[in-house]
């Protein structure tokens, strides 16, 4: 039976990761690569690193960052934050990772999505949307959730599969560090319109709103950025409360 | 030395990758020369059936086929598994190797196409590729077409129907899930073939 797929997200800054991964195991709980391998030992399904800087100083510290993760990183391993054009992706793939998550240069790009699936294939290219609340629906925000676009949320995920994205990434900005459940509305409606896997993001504060976001919002999988900061001690934990409340995962691993 | 086939399909750093952790010596190719020398042959592929087709033009099929029969070992992931099948309805121009009857098609409209994420195979004792592997482990999966259940099938999942996650005969072997992708199981598998 296909599972449901817990990921592990790394936030990085200058080559240090800068949240979410207060583990107790590790001597050096800020370096990307120690950080993804333990993540992994503990159950991650898969490992997106976000680079949250992302300016032009800090590319060869993100590559050379994907570069060490990857090499004994044996799970998918998804890449975003700056990347604007094919040879970003292209550069980004070459160090290792498996997929590139674009955002921002996607909106204003459309065609971007389709040459990057095009020569790397549609299985690589994660679009993610960060969307809003608004009266009508969700509407879509670039640059770090801080420009409102004026687009529907809903709408754009379906042009972007369209497009040719194989993932989409989808995350609540009102839920988002507020501990207070997944938007499941948002990540169902969403899931209904596309037919390509749907990654809830935002909101997670207990395994509650993991089962709920499985059940509820038919998310296909879930990012789990910073669920240590909420009483959850780690990824096995949370994989068997939800395999209590009979949601597939993949444990053991 | 292992050959991966370089036939500019997607991104072939991760099978390079995981090979090179277990110590084996690799090289990416696409010279027909280095993969006629090489002890064995990994195919690998991600994306549309229609990108085999360079296959043909390179003139690499006819290496690849010389290969297999010679029993040179051969390993075909996700669409290189598929080549090994009579063909795929996702491009009905191109044939593939012929070695597994029957085509690879669509998953029925009950699930969700493509089939992204983790699944479980259930291992038929007797494989070599799979040998020391788990009854039903999980392993990683990303594909919209599915290949049939053959009698050379050493492992199927479940996703709307059962399909062939991994198939054998003699030195040819094929995986549709990602064994590179695939945590410590997917590693164990890949050494198997080292080992073929």
């Amino acid at each position: 039976m296909l599972t449901k797929r817990i990921i592990a997200c790394l936030d990085m800054d200058a080559g240090r990761v800068v949240k979410g991964v207060q583990f107790k195991n590790l001597r050096d709980a800020g370096d990307p690569a120690e950080c993804a391998r333990a993540h992994a030992r503990n159950g991650a399904d898969e490992i997106i690193l976000l680079d949250i800087t992302a300016t032009s100083n800090n590319r060869r510290t993100l590559l050379d960052a994907i570069r060490t993760t990857a090499r004994s990183l044996f799970v998918p391993f998804t890449v975003g934050g700056g990347i604007r054009q094919l040879e970003d992706a292209a550069a980004v793939f070459d160090a290792g990772a498996d997929k590139i998550a674009i955002n921002s240069a996607a909106v204003r790009e459309p065609a971007l999505i389709g040459k990057i699936a095009g020569r790397f294939g549609s299985q690589a290219v994660v679009v993610a949307i960060d969307a809003r609340r608004t009266n009508a629906g969700w509407e879509v925000f670039v640059a770090g959730g801080r420009v409102p676009t004026g687009r529907d949320a809903i709408q754009w995920a379906r042009e972007a599969a369209a497009c040719g994205a194989g993932e989409i990434l989808l995350t609540s900005m009102d839920r988002d560090g507020t501990q207070s459940g997944f938007d499941c509305e948002l990540m169902c409606a969403a899931s209904e319109a596309v037919s390509i896997p749907v990654i809830a993001s935002g909101g997670a504060g207990s395994a509650r709103d993991f089962i709920e976001v499985f059940r509820e919002g038919r998310a296909d999988a879930a990012l789990a950025a910073s669920i240590f900061h909420f009483g959850i001690a780690n990824i096995a934990q949370l994989k068997h409360q939800l395999q209590d409340a009979n949601i597939p995962v993949r444990w053991p691993c | 030395m292992i050959a991966i086939v370089d036939y500019g399909a997607g991104n072939l750093n991760s099978v390079k990758k995981a090979f090179a952790y277990l110590g084996a010596e690799v090289v990416v190719t696409d010279e027909p020369g280095t993969l006629a020398g090489a002890d064995k042959i990994v195919l690998p592929g991600v994306g549309h059936f229609s990108s085999l087709q360079a296959l043909d033009r390179s003139g690499l099929r006819a290496v690849l086929l010389q290969a297999a029969i010679s029993e040179k070992p051969f390993l075909g992931i996700c669409l290189g598994m598929q080549w090994l099948f009579a063909g795929s309805d996702e491009c009905t121009e191109i044939s593939g190797a012929g070695i597994f009857p029957g085509k690879c098609r669509l998953f029925p409209s009950s699930v969700k196409s493509p089939h992204v994420g983790w699944n479980s195979i259930s291992v038929q004792q007797g494989s070599r590729l799979l040998r020391g592997i788990a009854p039903d482990p999980f392993v990683y999966y990303t594909h919209s077409f599915h290949a049939p259940v053959v009698d050379a099938t050493t492992a199927a999942s479940e996703y709307g129907l059962r399909f062939s996650g991994a198939v054998e005969q003699g030195n040819i072997f094929g995986v549709q899930f990602h064994p590179e992708k695939s945590g410590d199981v997917g590693l164990a598998i890949l050494r198997n073939f080292c080992e073929v």
